[in-house]
């Protein structure tokens, strides 16, 4: 197996990575509500579309940014 | 014979003819058949991907649930996206392997990586029994979609009979390949459905899907948020429910084998950032059940719901339109899931746990009699014994969850050993086991497949640093 180097990139696309975990599991309990609505939708399903269509960029960011640290990580196959 | 009918036939039998023709210039080796040469580019993961996805159980389970449970539903459109978002850091490394040592499924990675082949029967077979309610909940939707959209015309057990000898036809020729080449069609019916309906009917009814939302919120408003409808589908159990998902999804064995027909890591790290965005076709299935709930209240089924109300406010060729992109919809996944049982068994069980010495040419012939068996099983339990969809589904999860400590410790933590992820997996697998039988399903709250699998989180951690690992060779 590989060995798992935590690059600089690596350990920021992680902490990227764990942001949606973070809004659409352990906030749950927090925005279980109805009001606001917004654009029509009760606040909680608004508020899962809004990061269940942000965690698209937040993954390309991350993909950027393990770019960034390490270049040379398409040539590795 | 009526349009819809007529719709119906001739989808289902131009989709075979093209997954026929798929594999017509291929010769069939294992390699071919289950990782498509790995060969495949951005685009055919992409399909090959949302081809296993969107089920049947988007269709009814989706709008079922919204209709008769109410926010639990939201699970379904969450998961997904964190599925992705972990894809995206584990399936580049996974396919790496799978690359450098020709492995094809799941098992070959458990045998592989903690060199037990005790171990790869073990997930084999937990693979194969975690599949056959997934595959049945394929064929038992598409009898009801296809009987509905025939107003009965065609029973259900004689659509799943025609949808059966042709989905095998197609696996026989050609393989993943056949798979992927109609989940073009699929795709662009289901989702061509899928927006015409979720746009339609909130608008035909209500003038929008915001005045759909005001007179809910006004009429049923506990309806909107956790539990919903239920008393038992609080926070905490969709919480479980997701992460229980969200980590089981691609721990799925044909969702983990199309990983291997990917042209390079590269492709699928690509790929898993744009995948949440497939989730939207999902929201529009919820406010179809959701409007079906105001205009339709009291229906006995809730997965009837999509289909009582297309039928109700479109003309019928429409609904056999919906019906035919539901039948290939079912077929699609069923083609994948069939397939990755069958080679599971030939490969898994027979050559690794029976018969090593067995060439490459009789597991192939094994696996392609195996397509057989494990759809006709399929088939009767689907037509003897149908479920409630969603509940067919997350049993599934509750087995192949128990994968993800073995798959991902062993890609990132060099410590792990076969004992401690053999002892997690049969641990946590039996306390599900248990949970479910004494009807502990729910567990404190939780969904019980997760609390297995934190049970088995923790027993692997605590076999292995109790046992030597391996050396590796890599």
């Amino acid at each position: 197996m590989r060995r798992f180097g935590m690059s600089k990139g690596k350990k920021y696309a992680l902490m990227l990575g764990a942001i949606p975990f973070v809004m659409l599991v352990f906030a749950l309990p927090l925005v279980n509500r109805i009001h606001p609505v917004i654009f029509g939708l009760p606040f909680i399903l608004f508020w899962i579309l809004a990061w269940v269509m942000l965690t698209p960029f937040i993954l390309l960011v991350a993909y950027r940014l393990e770019k960034k640290y390490r270049p040379n990580e398409g040539e590795e196959e | 014979m009526n349009a819809a009918l007529i719709i119906i036939l001739a989808v289902i039998i131009l989709s075979a003819v093209v997954g026929i023709i798929a594999g017509r210039k291929l010769k069939m080796n294992l390699e071919n058949w289950t990782v498509g040469g790995r060969r495949f580019g951005v685009v055919i993961i992409w399909l090959l991907m949302a081809g296993e996805i969107y089920t049947t159980f988007t269709f009814l389970g989706a709008s079922g649930w919204a209709y008769s449970k109410g926010a639990p539903a939201f699970y379904i459109l969450i998961y997904g996206a964190l599925a992705y978002t972990l894809s995206f850091f584990i399936l580049p490394e996974l396919w790496k392997i799978g690359k450098k040592y020709g492995l094809h499924t799941q098992p070959d990675y458990f045998i592989k990586r903690y060199d037990s082949r005790l171990l790869g029967v073990l997930v084999a077979l937990i693979g194969v029994f975690s599949i056959i309610p997934y595959l049945q909940l394929q064929l038992a939707g598409l009898g009801l979609i296809v009987e509905v959209a025939s107003n009965g015309t065609i029973r259900s057990a004689y659509a799943i009979g025609i949808a059966f000898i042709l989905t095998c036809a197609f696996v026989f020729t050609s393989g993943i390949r056949g798979a992927a080449w109609v989940a073009i069609i699929k795709d662009v019916l289901m989702i061509a459905a899928v927006f015409i309906v979720g746009f339609g009917v909130p608008s035909i009814y209500f003038g929008g899907v915001g005045k759909m939302f005001d007179i809910l919120i006004e009429k049923m408003p506990q309806h909107l948020t956790f539990p919903g409808a239920t008393t038992h589908m609080d926070s905490l159990w969709v919480m479980s429910t997701i992460l229980l998902t969200a980590l089981g999804f691609y721990m799925w064995p044909h969702v983990f084998g199309s990983a291997f027909s990917a042209k390079s890591a590269e492709v699928i790290k690509r790929n898993a950032i744009i995948m949440p965005f497939y989730q939207i076709p999902i929201l529009l299935i919820f406010m179809v059940g959701f409007t079906a709930l105001l205009v339709l209240p009291g229906l006995e089924n809730g997965d009837m719901a999509f289909l009582s109300l297309v039928n109700k406010t479109y003309p019928s060729w429409f609904l056999g339109f919906v019906g035919a992109a539901g039948a290939v919809t079912a077929m699609v996944p069923a083609a994948i899931l069939v397939l990755f049982a069958s080679t599971l068994i030939s490969k898994n069980v027979y050559q690794s746990g029976i018969n090593p010495h067995a060439s490459e040419d009789t597991v192939m012939r094994l696996s392609r009699f195996m397509v057989l068996v494990i759809m006709t099983f399929s088939l009767l339990f689907a037509i003897f014994l149908p479920n409630e969809l969603v509940n067919l589904l997350i049993l599934g999860y509750d087995g192949v969850c128990q994968f993800f400590p073995g798959v991902v410790l062993g890609l990132f933590w060099k410590r792990v050993t076969k004992q401690g992820v053999l002892a997690g997996i049969l641990v946590g697998t039996g306390f599900v086991v248990f949970l479910i039988l004494s009807r502990n399903d729910p567990f404190m709250g939780m969904n019980a497949g997760f609390a297995g699998l934190l049970i088995n989180m923790i027993v692997t951690i605590a076999g292995s640093l109790l046992t030597k690992p391996v050396i590796q060779r890599a």
